[in-house]
């Protein structure tokens, strides 16, 4: 099996079935017509940017050009985390924690597969690095947002709760224990039904672009199984980091409730 | 027992101020809403950052974890929090908290007119006036060295209020703990005597 290269007439062929869903939309007086026509050129362009950006990077396999894309990747991922918070941390804190934690087990869990579990030569050969990372990135973020925004909101709304149990004597780990174990569960539970139902209602992302660009379906498996297995791993560890970082922000010192260190809601 | 001392202690409503309370003496306070009488007992309790240090007998504050000052120095808020599915669930799982004798929990409860089952029953079930008088209880039962109340009695009928202000007092005068009690309550200042102070623009003036 070899790959069938998509000539700009099949795209343009594609974009019709777009432009037809605009005019539908005109016509039936959707109001969205505008709106799908600008995210459709959106994605064109960006795509193409990044097919672009990753061509340059794949024909120079520089480390200083990887880790820069690397580095575009995490700050935009940090600042997604950071606008899905109902209840962010003020100043630096409320881009830090997210971006932080996503460094930290997107990074590793990352690193440790190029070099242990796949054993690409060199390690940051940008084929395998940035898809890798791109995609462990994508699916922290959504893990680590969740459970940071619960951790906070749920907290500001149980504040009674919480100061109850600091004034009968308990420390603050055990006044916010059941929010913060709440909080990393539903972090976690998107990945567990994403795991749960692999391949029974739709075959992942990732197997069907390996599929479709040729590939044994086995091996097309193999891949998206150890994508599976990174991505549970890594938004584990990453909610886990950032709910514990978040926790602990939100008592000082003297193991006082600081939800003065939370800005209130703002978006939505 | 140990006296309660407030040094220079103040939050942003408030000027610090001093103010000592003998081992075993009752305070009471009083002031307009908003005048930060709560503010103050939950800076004593040191629930919000404030300036200034406190004292219970020659212990420091700042010298102690703040779980063990929580404990030792007991806020009965004017609304009670519950966490827990039970009552009983609330109270320390250790009835002697080390001291080698038993708290008599089943007493407290018998003096403001529960029966021990009440321990079993679910929080959800209690009324506002329930709720109030077993958060005492509940403070109690952690054998706080000195009490901030506030508000203790605001929402109960006269026989209640009767029956929890007789169990601050025995429990006051028992072990000699010292006593600071927010109340808009004249009549309850009248009833049980103490120094009185009232909170205004700020300040502490002394009453009486």
């Amino acid at each position: 099996m070899s790959m069938i290269q998509l000539s700009p007439w099949d795209l343009a062929l594609a974009s019709l079935l777009v432009l037809l869903l605009a005019r539908m939309s005109w016509r039936l007086r959707l109001g969205v017509e505008r709106r799908v026509l600008i995210a459709a050129a959106r994605s064109a362009v960006q795509l193409t940017l990044v097919g672009l950006v990753l061509k340059v990077l794949f024909a120079q396999t520089s480390l200083p050009l990887i880790g820069l894309m690397a580095l575009v990747m995490l700050s935009v991922a940090g600042f997604e985390v950071m606008q899905r918070q109902t209840r962010r941390f003020g100043g630096p804190w409320g881009y830090g924690i997210g971006s932080l934690s996503m460094f930290l087990s997107s990074f590793s869990v990352t690193l440790l597969a190029l070099t242990l579990v796949i054993g690409v030569e060199p390690w940051y050969q940008p084929q395998y690095l940035i898809p890798l990372l791109g995609m462990l990135l994508g699916n922290t973020m959504s893990g680590i947002a969740i459970a940071l925004d619960n951790l906070t909101r749920n907290a500001w709304e149980a504040r009674g709760k919480i100061e109850a149990r600091l004034l009968a004597g308990q420390n603050w780990e055990a006044a916010i224990e059941d929010i913060r174990r709440e909080a990393l569960r539903s972090g976690l539970i998107p990945i567990v039904n994403a795991m749960g139902t692999a391949g029974l209602v739709s075959l992942p992302g990732m197997m069907t672009g390996q599929i479709l660009a040729g590939s044994p379906p086995m091996e097309a498996a193999k891949y998206q199984l150890l994508i599976m297995f990174l991505i549970a791993a890594g938004t584990g560890l990453g909610a886990m980091a950032a709910v514990w970082m978040g926790s602990r922000r939100l008592f000082d010192e003297r193991q006082r409730l600081r939800l003065d260190r939370l800005r209130g809601a703002t978006k939505n | 027992m140990a006296g309660l001392r407030l040094a220079g202690l103040g939050h942003r409503s408030l000027a610090p101020l001093d103010l000592g309370l003998e081992a075993g003496e009752l305070v009471f306070l009083s002031g307009p809403s908003g005048s930060g009488k709560s503010l103050l007992l939950r800076a004593i309790a040191d629930l919000d950052p404030h300036v200034g240090e406190a004292w219970l007998g020659d212990e420091a504050r700042s010298s102690m974890a703040p779980p063990l000052w929580r404990r030792r120095v007991g806020l009965l808020p004017a609304e009670s929090f519950w966490w827990g599915e039970t009552v009983g669930e609330h109270l320390p799982s250790d009835r002697t908290n080390g001291t080698g004798a038993e708290t008599p929990i089943a007493d407290w409860l018998t003096a403001l007119g529960f029966a021990p089952e009440v321990l079993d029953w679910s929080v959800k079930r209690l009324s506002t006036g329930e709720r109030q008088r077993l958060a005492l209880v509940r403070l109690l039962a952690q054998t706080p060295e000195a009490l901030l109340l506030d508000e203790a009695t605001a929402n109960l009928d006269p026989a209640n209020r009767d029956q929890v202000e007789t169990l601050i007092e025995r429990y006051r005068r028992e072990r000699q703990v010292a006593v600071l009690w927010v109340s808009h309550d004249p009549e309850q200042r009248r009833r049980l005597g103490g120094r009185s102070y009232r909170l205004h623009e700020g300040r502490l003036e002394s009453e009486s």
